[in-house]
């Protein structure tokens, strides 16, 4: 775990188990500690437990086993209404009998906060959200993009220090997704909040977080900062999770310092990083990005391994070429080049070599 | 096309539902207000009196009952007499015996002189070929209007009696109507030979005094009460009846309130809705956390929560109604279980059934599922997000539930209570069985005069402010909450 310079982290998962049945753990020994001021996304499919995980923290669910820590106290008796943590949620939760302004004076007025200063603070909040003309509005009144930010404002107006977020993009457009994406990070860096921002989708979680937190059955995969994540994965669940792949399977024959060679199941030699395989003859699956595959030669050292290769299909997608190859037997290695000056543009059926960097291909667990 | 084909669809519904549904409204509107039975009753006497001839004092004159006599002798053998009775008897008793001793004693007055006047200036009066003829004649019949009249009515009731009126002997008051055309009539000059001789006899003729004949009959007739009531009532549409329903009364003179003792309606609408509106706020009362428990918990657990709110409602309401009769009356369930635990001695076991308390109670059981299906259908649309957000927010578990989940249940609040406070406002058979005196609505007064006193008018009367007052609060209820905002399903 990757803890803070400063002393205890800020918010601490401890072991952590939860069950709804009493049988089956949706998340199973979860630890987690993230310091001050991080945003950290907990990227997963479906059912990884990771908005149990949310749902914890903000205390409309229970740890069945372990503790969470809040600012170095234990949370785990407090009622959500005591934890101050503000949250937005997947639908927005804006209360539709309440106008904007109501809504967002709502936190405020629970907290006994006088009418001057009430108002003084909605008006920040909604023009922090460039939404200052939409106060009077009636919620039905606004767009899915204008809720949204609504609900942001609404989330961030008792000042909370630490702020949920559960797929609060997950109802809008592309277009629009991109451009909140970039609004909400730029509002938790200027008011330097903690955000535990819950996603499915891996775009969002790598252009936005400090640290991402990959969920899978109950458990996180790696928890790394979006580069790290990215190029280095740890197993071969991250690897395929993230970003686009290419899986080859096969045995360990030689490790030899820091490379490992493997025989593929279709045939050919290949040299790799070891990650996560120690002994000669264990099965693994080699990850290799799409955009890290060599075709000539003079980039590879002299006495690297290739292998053959046919192009089955060439797409021409504008900035990028996406070129499908049938590689040891796998129909669908597929890479990527840029649409530069002098690149090559394959045919189907092309007999071509390719290879790549050991350090780009990471043999991962089977 | 499209449009017909759709129409064609709904055409059965729609037949149905003016049939069964919005003819017997309108007809219940109408007859509220319709009262032509005294005007087809007695249409001379009725004619005369509206038209002012011979009015000069509230009891008319000689020419009146002249017209009456032929109208009840007409009305007599019809056997109409007797309805009517019964109709003015609502606005003033003892009109019904009048009617009725008058009716048999107008059949036994000796009106003979008539026509052994008419025979003597021409035998052909006695002969029904010269009615016939005078009534085949328009022009005849539109100078002796009466006669005319008299004579048809005479065959008519002859021919539903099974008789054939060519075989039978003119009747002596077809005289009478006879003598009073011809004595009103005032240029006999277009007319025939015959009837422009008797029309100059007529004055010099011997005549029966009508108006002492009734007095004989009964003084009533004589009386001003008795001639204010029917002056009162003789137009073919009256509000009497309206001004009934709410206390007050029709008179000669004017409006006015009924005297303390017969002051009912105003009472029991007060009541009807006072216990309505009780019935209402106790249905939300219970209906509301059953509802919300419906909504909340998981999906076996409400189905099955579901299943015990609609259980009575598949049950007959005149059982569920017994059921509750068993339980409350002072040898009943709770009344023994209560002396049993010596919580009250055997002399003190309480009323609880037979007044109002009876009603509310098993008013709120019956009508209970008619608030608790809207509530649960609205507040299962409110997503759970809504109350974690207020807690999120800071709000305790009471301060969300009242803040934010209460006035987004408040549209299920609203349609049940329309539904129940509707339903209950019109309810009968449960305040007949269970409410005694006390305990009974206006529908049971309703019930009543259509099954007992037969006051159809009043009934209708009662039923359409009945109806009135609904759709005003419905009105009332589309302005402050608004209609759209009532979900009853989905």
């Amino acid at each position: 775990m990757v803890d803070t310079a400063e002393g205890h982290a800020f918010v601490e998962f401890d072991r952590v188990q939860k069950s709804y049945d009493g049988e089956t753990l949706v998340v199973k020994d979860l630890n987690l500690s993230m310091p001050k001021g991080e945003f950290l996304t907990m990227l997963g499919p479906s059912g990884s437990g990771k908005t149990t995980c949310l749902m914890m923290l903000a205390g409309f669910e229970t740890a069945t086993h372990g503790d969470i820590r809040l600012d170095g106290q234990g949370i785990n008796n407090i009622p959500p209404h005591k934890r101050g943590i503000g949250m937005v949620f997947q639908n927005y939760a804006l209360f539709p009998h309440m106008t904007v302004n109501e809504n967002l004076a709502f936190p405020l007025e629970i907290r006994k906060m006088g009418k001057a200063e009430r108002e003084e603070k909605v008006k920040r909040a909604l023009e922090m959200v460039q939404m200052g003309a939409f106060g009077a509005r009636r919620i039905a009144q606004l767009s899915g993009g204008q809720q949204q930010r609504i609900a942001l404002a609404r989330a961030l107006v008792f000042d909370p220090s630490l702020v949920l977020m559960d797929e609060p993009l997950g109802a809008l457009d592309k277009q629009l997704r991109e451009h909140m994406q970039f609004e909400i990070k730029r509002i938790a860096d200027d008011l330097d909040i903690t955000v535990v921002y819950v996603t499915h989708d891996q775009t969002e979680a790598l252009t936005m977080s400090d640290r991402v937190a990959v969920f899978d059955d109950g458990r996180i995969q790696q928890l790394a900062p979006p580069d790290q994540l990215y190029e280095e994965p740890e197993n071969s669940f991250v690897a395929q999770f993230i970003g686009e792949n290419n899986t080859l399977e096969g045995v360990v024959e030689e490790i030899r310092n820091d490379q490992a060679l493997v025989r593929l199941d279709g045939g050919g030699l290949i040299d790799t990083t070891p990650v996560n395989v120690s002994k000669v003859g264990e099965r693994t699956k080699v990850s290799i990005r799409p955009e890290r595959v060599e075709f000539g030669r003079d980039r590879l050292g002299e006495d690297a391994h290739t292998l053959n290769a046919e192009v089955l299909e060439f797409i021409y997608m504008g900035d990028i070429f996406r070129t499908r190859l049938r590689v040891a037997g796998n129909d669908d290695f597929i890479v990527k080049t840029r649409n530069a000056v002098n690149q090559v543009r394959f045919e189907p059926g092309q007999q071509i070599e390719i290879g790549w960097l050991a350090q780009d291909c990471r043999a991962l667990d089977a | 096309m499209q449009k017909l084909r759709a129409l064609l669809l709904i055409s059965p519904l729609l037949a149905f539902i003016l049939i069964t549904f919005i003819a017997p409204i309108a007809d219940m509107l109408f007859r509220s207000v319709e009262n032509k039975i005294v005007e087809e009753t007695l249409p001379h006497t009725v004619a005369l009196i509206d038209s002012g001839g011979d009015i000069e004092t509230v009891v008319p004159g000689e020419k009146v009952f002249s017209a009456l006599y032929v109208d009840m002798f007409v009305a007599a053998e019809k056997k109409e007499h007797t309805r009517l009775g019964t109709r003015l008897n609502y606005e003033e008793s003892g009109i019904s015996s009048l009617f009725r001793k008058s009716g048999r004693r107008v059949d036994r007055l000796d009106v003979e002189v008539y026509r052994e006047q008419f025979e003597n200036i021409d035998p052909s009066w006695g002969e029904i070929a010269t009615w016939q003829s005078l009534a085949d004649n328009s022009d005849a019949s539109d100078m002796l209007p009466r006669a005319m009249w008299a004579y048809n009515a005479w065959r008519d009731y002859l021919i539903a009696d099974g008789d054939n009126p060519d075989e039978e002997e003119l009747e002596d008051f077809i005289y009478v109507a006879l003598y009073d055309d011809l004595i009103a009539l005032e240029d006999a000059s277009e007319a025939g030979d015959l009837i422009q001789r008797s029309a100059n006899a007529v004055p010099d003729f011997e005549t029966v005094n009508f108006k002492e004949a009734f007095i004989g009959f009964d003084k009533d007739w004589g009386a001003e009460d008795v001639w204010k009531t029917i002056r009162t009532y003789s137009p073919p549409y009256t509000e009497g009846y309206f001004l009934n329903a709410i206390d007050l009364q029709k008179e000669f003179e004017g409006y006015s309130v009924r005297p303390e003792n017969e002051r009912i309606y105003g009472v029991l609408f007060m009541r009807t809705l006072f216990m309505s509106l009780v019935i209402t706020g106790c249905a939300i009362l219970l209906g509301y956390p059953i509802a919300w428990l419906m909504s909340n918990r998981p999906m076996r657990e409400a189905n099955l929560l579901m299943i015990m709110v609609l259980l009575p409602f598949w049950t007959s309401l005149l059982v569920r109604t017994s059921a509750w009769k068993v339980m409350l009356q002072q040898q009943g369930v709770i009344n023994d279980t209560l002396v049993w635990l010596n919580i009250v001695d055997e002399a003190g076991r309480l009323v609880l059934i037979n007044n109002q308390f009876g009603t509310i109670v098993a008013m709120t059981h019956i009508l209970l599922p008619f608030m608790v299906l809207p509530l649960y259908s609205v507040m299962r649309t409110i997503p759970e997000t809504y109350t974690r957000a207020a807690k999120s927010l800071g709000a305790t578990n009471w301060t969300a539930f009242w803040r934010v989940y209460f006035p987004l249940s408040v549209p299920g609040i609203g349609a049940g209570s329309i539904l129940v406070f509707i339903l209950s406002i019109g309810y009968y058979i449960t305040p007949e069985i269970v409410g005694g005196t006390t305990g009974t609505f206006i529908s049971n007064r309703i019930a009543y005069h259509i099954s007992s006193s037969l006051n159809w008018g009043l009934a209708a009367a009662l039923g359409t402010i009945l109806l009135a007052v609904v759709l005003l609060l419905y009105w009332v209820y589309d302005r402050i909450v608004g209609i759209d905002n009532v979900k009853l399903g989905g």
